[in-house]
């Protein structure tokens, strides 16, 4: 058939019915990349509500910016295996890759100034399995879900005081983590800090038996507490300092302990804490063996993302870790690309 | 010289419309999914990789068919522009089916971040850690991505304008629908 010179009423048609199905496939396209939803909680915005009005960190983590790296092992007692089948939980020694930080988005960071005191920590089993995480300090998290969150660091960044007050009430939460914040004793040492998961994560064991976990990295040194004033008068990286020169002398140790839950525990929601009384068992011991600077550390070019999980392990209904992954690999991304601005050989600090 | 077939082989056949539906959802997957961060960005991203992968072991056995047993010939009264651009849109089309399961592979090796596909496969790592290498690889995933897309909507309008307005038995060679070989014979 020949392609007629002038269209008929039905090729009108068809063109017509080609011209709507591109479109709609155009239309279903862009509304699945959000296109046409500005509303949508994105990495992207999430990323853009971390940026502090002086700029992005270039070539910086978007948060927990500031950090050092370190290595050491894992040693497992075997306990864990009654829990979950990672290997990492069969009694043994395991490499460890990690990154104390601290969380803010200023790599330049006053270390007396921050509050939150965070680990990345990845554990390597013997045929490069890998299991990775991101823990901070506090007991219980700031906020119930990701959108909390989001609103918390817009609310955080607004001048006005009345957005912080109107924030509370909205979640009201926060009051907890508000007065940790305020009254939790300070230390003088990564060391000296407890680390946890905060998020929830469901362990399978051999058998099958799944339990919906937490745990926490537990110091061995002796936390002692002294005035965030105190803090302030020491040197902006004391921090640093500190941890180089404890290593230096002897490895650092911090046990891991796993609670389980209880049923009907709140396991989607990091804001709230579960019972003392929930079973808790020691499954092993971290030992941090050598300090490196992060420019020319290990722990730079890795994504602690907390979803990067063993065999044995996954995530369970709190909706934290799937964000967190989203949002750090955008992170991630956008730091490599920029790595030309990462201060790699010269002078490390302004 | 062997008779051209009129048809493509049902395996053919069968490939190109499988693939064509899980581009198309990988497609969707993959701008969706960089656009949230629900809970569903996991699955999401989980299907993501092992679609991506599952589909260059495919696009690989249809590309040893397609040498194999050939095309059927494009109608002789095609203008020359528009076998030309035929014969283009398709090689490009054979080019991001490679292109893009490679790239996000190497993307995610170059970020040192392990590639474990569904039912816990891991693909070990080709790549070292590379900022520069993972930049180059995501930015080309990225936008490859979106030409595909692009190049898959002006394929599906041409595939349209064959079937309708043409009607010159181009699309009865892929149909998926088995049929009586009443087209037109090709030359
Ligand atoms: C939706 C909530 C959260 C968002 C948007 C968020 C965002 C981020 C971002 C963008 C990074 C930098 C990632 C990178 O470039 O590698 C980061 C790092 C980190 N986050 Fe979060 N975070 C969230 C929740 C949490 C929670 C609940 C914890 C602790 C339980 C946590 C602990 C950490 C730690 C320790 C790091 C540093 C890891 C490292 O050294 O690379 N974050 N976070
Ligand atoms: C992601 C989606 C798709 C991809 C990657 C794709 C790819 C291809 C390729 C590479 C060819 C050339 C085959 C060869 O010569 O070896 C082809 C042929 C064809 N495709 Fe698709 N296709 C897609 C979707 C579609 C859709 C949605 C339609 C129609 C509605 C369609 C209709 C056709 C037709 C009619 C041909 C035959 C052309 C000829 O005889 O030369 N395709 N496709
Ligand atoms: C036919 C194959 C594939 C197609 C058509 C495809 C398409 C896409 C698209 C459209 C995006 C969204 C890009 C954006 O808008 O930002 C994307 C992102 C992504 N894809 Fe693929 N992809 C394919 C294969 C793969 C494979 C095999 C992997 C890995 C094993 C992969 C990993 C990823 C990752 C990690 C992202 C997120 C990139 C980021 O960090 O922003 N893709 N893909």
């Amino acid at each position: 058939m020949k392609l007629p010179g002038r269209l008929e009423r039905s090729s009108l048609g068809s063109l017509i019915l080609i011209a709507a199905v591109l479109g709609c496939s155009a239309a279903a396209f862009a509304y699945s990349a959000g296109w046409l939803s500005p509303g949508r909680l994105t990495p992207d915005r999430m990323i853009a509500a971390l940026t502090p009005p002086s700029g992005p960190p270039l070539g910086h983590r978007r948060n927990h910016a500031k950090g050092i790296c370190f290595t050491g092992t894992f040693e497992a007692n075997g306990n864990g295996v009654e829990l979950s089948r990672a290997k990492v939980f069969a009694q043994g020694r395991y490499p460890v890759l990690g990154r104390f930080n601290l969380g803010t988005a200023d790599p330049n960071a006053v270390d007396a100034t921050v509050r939150v005191r965070g680990i990345g920590l990845q554990i390597s089993a013997a045929d490069g399995e890998e299991w990775r995480m991101a823990m901070i300090n506090p007991p219980f998290f700031a906020v119930s879900t990701p959108e909390a969150f989001h609103e918390l660091l817009v609310a955080a960044g607004k001048k006005e005081p009345e957005a912080m007050t109107a924030f509370t009430r909205a979640n009201p939460e926060f009051g907890a983590f508000a007065a940790w914040a305020k009254s939790a004793p300070w230390t003088a040492s990564y060391a000296e800090e407890p680390y946890n998961s905060l998020n929830s994560f469901v362990f399978t064991n051999a058998k099958g038996d799944e339990h919906t976990v937490r745990w926490s990295l537990v110091p061995t040194a002796v936390p002692v507490p002294i005035a965030q004033a105190d803090l302030q008068k020491r040197g902006p990286d004391f921090l640093e300092q500190d941890i180089t020169d404890r290593v230096r002398s002897a490895p650092q140790r911090w046990t891991m302990v796993t609670t389980v839950a209880d049923p009907g525990d709140p396991t989607a929601d990091p804001s709230r804490a579960w019972p003392e009384n929930r079973r808790k068992m020691q499954v092993g011991t971290l030992a941090v063996q050598r300090i490196e600077a992060e420019r020319d550390g290990p722990c730079r070019d890795i994504n602690f993302d907390p979803t990067v999980l063993p065999q044995g392990v996954r995530v369970s209904d709190d909706p934290f870790p799937a964000a967190r992954s989203s949002v750090y690999r955008k992170s991630y991304d956008l730091r490599a690309s920029e790595a030309g601005a990462y201060p790699r050989n010269g002078a490390a600090k302004p | 010289m062997i008779r051209a077939p009129h048809r493509f082989a049902p395996i053919q056949r069968l490939l190109h419309w499988l693939m064509a539906l899980c581009i198309i959802a990988m497609l969707f997957i993959g701008v969706g999914m960089v656009s949230t961060v629900a809970p569903k960005y996991l699955p999401l991203i989980l299907i993501h990789k092992t679609l991506g992968v599952a589909l260059l072991i495919l696009v690989l056995i249809r590309l040893a068919l397609r040498l194999r047993l050939g095309a059927p010939p494009l109608p002789a009264d095609l203008p020359p522009v528009m076998k030309l651009g035929a014969k283009l849109s398709h090689l490009l089309l054979y080019g991001f089916m490679i292109v893009m399961p490679l790239l996000g592979l190497g993307m995610l090796w170059a970020a040192a971040y392990p590639v474990v596909l569904f039912g816990g496969i891991e693909i070990p790592a080709l790549l070292q850690q590379s900022d520069r290498g993972h930049t180059l690889l995501w930015n080309a995933h990225v936008y490859l991505g979106l030409a595909f897309f692009a190049l898959v909507l002006l394929h599906l309008a041409a595939a349209l304008f064959h079937a309708l307005i043409r009607r010159d038995g181009v699309f009865a060679t892929i149909s998926p629908l088995p049929q009586r070989e009443r087209m037109k014979p090709a030359e």
